[in-house]
């Protein structure tokens, strides 16, 4: 199983912070289309991947990155640290 | 090296003051302090959310980074998250080095990648309601230059 993670407005317009997904998707990108396909707040939520970031077991990376063996996935706007 | 993500607000003449007592064989002590910016609009709360667990690991990357890369003899990073008013200190760096010069560079670098690649997301909240702070393109750019 592999937990999914939301930050920032991503997290406010899916409507919860993580939940857990059954593996299958390949890649980030793939993960992506099987979410969008659940429900409107997803598709809208992923509707510009170029607003968005993605970490994979807690490194950024991109959306092609594979998915083989990770534990955690997270999804999020561009950081505002500092 | 030390990297402290915490909700408690920080002393920053006290972390100064240890930072500068533990170096040796250093002549140069820079130190950054982020604060809350008091917006026109009137600002009530700066909330900040951050990835528990990649913080950490981001800020200790990014510091180690800068260590190697300017021969700095130690490096302080604090960040806080949670809700903060106006003039509250957000996070600070401290770099020690031999010589001047590394100790600036090095708290620059530190904070164009704290920026843009430790995971915080900051929500401005006003009388108006509450918003996101959009990250600039300035600041993905300022990267290029190191």
């Amino acid at each position: 199983m592999m937990e999914v993670l939301y930050f920032a407005w991503v997290r406010e317009r899916i409507g919860h912070p993580k939940e857990t997904v059954e593996p299958g998707a390949a890649t980030v990108r793939e993960l992506v289309d099987q979410l969008r396909g659940r429900e409107e707040r997803y598709a809208a939520a992923f509707a510009d991947l170029d607003a968005l970031r993605v970490a994979v077991d807690q490194e950024l990376t991109d959306f092609d990155a594979p998915l083989t063996g990770v534990r955690e996935v997270a999804f999020f706007p561009p950081m505002t640290g500092g | 090296m030390d990297v402290r993500v915490q909700e408690a607000a920080f002393d920053l003449g006290a972390e100064a003051n240890a930072f500068v007592k533990r170096q040796s064989g250093m002549g140069a002590v820079v130190t950054f302090t982020g604060i809350v910016r008091d917006i026109a609009s009137g600002l009530n709360t700066m909330q900040i959310e951050h990835y528990p667990g990649m913080t950490e690991k981001a800020i200790a990357g990014i510091a180690e980074e800068a260590r190697e890369r300017w021969a700095l003899g130690d490096v302080l990073v604090i960040h806080r998250y949670g809700a903060l008013g106006p003039n509250e200190m957000i996070m600070m760096v401290a770099t020690a080095a031999p010589h001047r010069v590394n100790a600036f560079e090095a708290a620059e670098y530190l904070m164009d990648y704290l920026k843009s690649r430790a995971p915080f997301w900051k929500k401005e909240v006003t009388g108006d309601g509450a918003e996101w702070v959009a990250a600039k393109d300035e600041d993905e750019d300022a990267l290029t230059r190191w």
